[in-house]
């Protein structure tokens, strides 16, 4: 092969893509689509409860257009941290509207599911021997965060995807990969050098966001030749420039220059980016450099508690100037009104305020505050009741507490809904996302051909 | 001569990269002003730890990548993201100081 040519249809399975795109896509003969269908960007909540932050008909969607399609040109399929957080439970229910969709169009393809999910029993023999060490702002791990994580997944790069190829499969459902992995496995098993397939695919896994102006629900075409890539949309409202396709290898990374995978790190301080025309991007020189040892970042999320939220207004200036005091105040008051439920050991409180220093917190440099503010007022409890109970009373301790200067007697809050109270489901935090050691992948992986 | 950081560039954002990481990409314009505010390094630890109040130590690196006329710099999360008081899961908004930035070119 000369060239190998890459569709990726949308930043994330399920964004949706124009047809009109998908269909243009098509025509320019890809031998290979591939999509990221996943991220952590959403935060810990989805890997604990082993949902998706994307919906089933969301994904059946994009899958119906992309399996119809890619039956009809005769060519595989590459699908990344399936169902968003890349756990068993995430990749089963992908392969499930995989299925469904497979039937309702009476087509077949040779199917392998990658499952990534790590064992605590690894990780602890892993840690245990020096083997797992922080990426670089997490603090070290220990034997009890890995013990109360709900679920591990490890990002697996390039080798279960071409092994899953060569095997004979043409649609691959893969657990937590790297995001580039599902794009530069098809050409690096046909040869083409590593260093521009995954710089390649780190532009192409975001769909259209590496072009102006940037979508994340478009797609984005790549052509990888042996010594350079040409990269376009292929929506004729899209371009790339240089410049954006330069500026999406700093895309939610640290380093712009280190493009990190399990074996080495692809180099881009040599790499040139020219503009062939309106809208294409050619790219050389990116080099990948192997390092002796292999290292997969493996994610845990444990289980806080549950949530509880509810949300209001205040347009009051007595009121919003006394806030912050308010609400240590309220805090005070449930402590008191609740002696039994330790504050700290069964349930915290927060007050998110809108208007004040809501987004930023800590980090706001400003000290103005806004005619109107919006409050969140949030408790996570060792248990719902717990959870429930408190909240209940911090609203209405809020709502009706007396202050200096208050002339507003009849209520402090304009509460924005009826129920006022909002079940938040179970609440995680990040337990696990540093680097484990391996001497193959094979540790981690598990593949199924059905 | 003093110019506003929004005026001189197209992208000031902020990101996730990891929930433990905030990104910061401030993309110019024009190579010669990027190249000016590189080559007096007008973007720097001093400059970041007064926009978000924070230390020396918070500040994990600050690159200059010419190729997209960007530089970039992070900053550890005090809480990560989703945990127990975060504020912005995403990373996402946590840009706005930049956006007030004067340079002397």
């Amino acid at each position: 092969m000369k060239e190998i040519r890459i569709l990726s249809p949308n930043g994330i399975l399920g964004y949706g893509f124009p047809l009109s795109s998908f269909e243009a896509g098509l025509n320019l003969k890809p031998d290979v689509i591939a999509v990221d269908a996943g991220s952590i960007d959403p935060g810990p909540y989805y890997l604990g409860a082993g949902v998706s932050f994307t919906t089933r008909e969301e994904v059946k969607r994009d899958l119906v257009y992309m399996l119809r399609g890619a039956y009809s040109l005769d060519i595989p399929v590459l699908i990344g941290t399936a169902g968003g957080a890349g756990a068993k439970p995430h990749v089963d229910w992908v392969l499930e509207i995989v299925d469904e969709v497979l039937k309702e169009e009476k087509v077949e393809f040779r199917r392998a599911v990658i499952y990534s999910d790590v064992s605590r029993e690894l990780l602890l023999n892993k840690l245990k021997n020096g083997k797992v060490n922080p990426l670089s702002a997490e603090p070290p791990l220990n034997d009890e965060m890995i013990h109360d994580s709900e679920r591990l997944v490890a990002q697996i790069g390039v080798e279960a995807f071409i092994e899953a190829l060569e095997a004979g499969a043409n649609l691959i459902i893969a657990g937590r990969s790297l995001d580039v992995a599902e794009f530069a496995a098809f050409p690096i098993w046909k040869g083409f050098p590593k260093g521009l397939a995954i710089h390649l695919g780190k532009i192409l896994e975001c769909g259209a966001i590496a072009a102006e102006p940037g979508s994340g629900r478009d797609c984005l075409f790549g052509i990888l030749r042996k010594d350079h890539f040409l990269v376009y949309p292929t929506n004729q409202g899209r371009r790339c420039t240089k410049t954006s396709v330069a500026a999406h290898s700093l895309y939610e990374k640290e380093d712009p220059l280190k493009l990190w995978v399990t074996d080495g790190c692809i180099d881009i301080s040599e790499a040139k980016f020219e503009e062939l025309d309106e809208r294409t991007v050619k790219v050389s020189g990116s080099r990948f450099v192997s390092k002796d040892i292999s290292h997969l970042k493996v994610e845990g999320v444990r289980f806080v508690g549950f949530r509880f939220v509810c949300i209001a207004g205040s347009r009051d200036p007595y009121f919003i100037s006394s806030l912050l005091e308010l609400e240590d105040e309220v805090k005070r008051e449930v402590r008191e009104n609740f002696p039994n439920i330790k504050e700290g050991r069964d349930y915290s409180i927060r007050f998110v305020n809108y208007g004040i220093d809501g987004v930023m917190g800590e980090l706001e440099p400003r000290s103005n505050v806004s005619h109107e503010v919006g409050i969140v007022m949030e408790v996570v409890g060792k248990n719902r009741e717990t959870a429930k109970t408190i909240l209940a009373s911090v609203r209405s301790t809020l709502l009706h507490i007396g202050f200096e200067g208050r002339r507003s007697t009849a209520g402090n809050l304009a509460i924005l809904f009826s129920p006022s109270d909002f079940d938040g489901g179970k609440v995680y935090e990040f337990s696990v996302h540093h680097l484990m050691e391996v001497d193959s992948e094979k540790e981690v992986y598990k593949t199924s051909f059905i | 001569m003093a110019i506003n950081l929004k005026d001189i560039t197209q992208v000031i954002r902020s990101k996730n990269a990891g929930p433990f990481i905030l990104t910061f990409d401030v993309i110019f314009k024009d190579f010669e002003i990027y190249g000016k505010v590189k080559e007096k390094h007008l973007i720097n630890r001093d400059l970041i730890k007064k926009l978000y109040n924070i230390f020396d130590d918070d500040i994990l690196d600050i690159v200059y990548f010419d190729d997209a006329l960007a530089v970039k710099f992070n900053i550890k999360r005090r809480i990560p993201s989703g945990n127990f008081g975060d504020r912005d899961i995403y990373g996402a908004q946590q840009h706005a100081p930049v956006l007030d930035v004067v340079l002397e070119l």
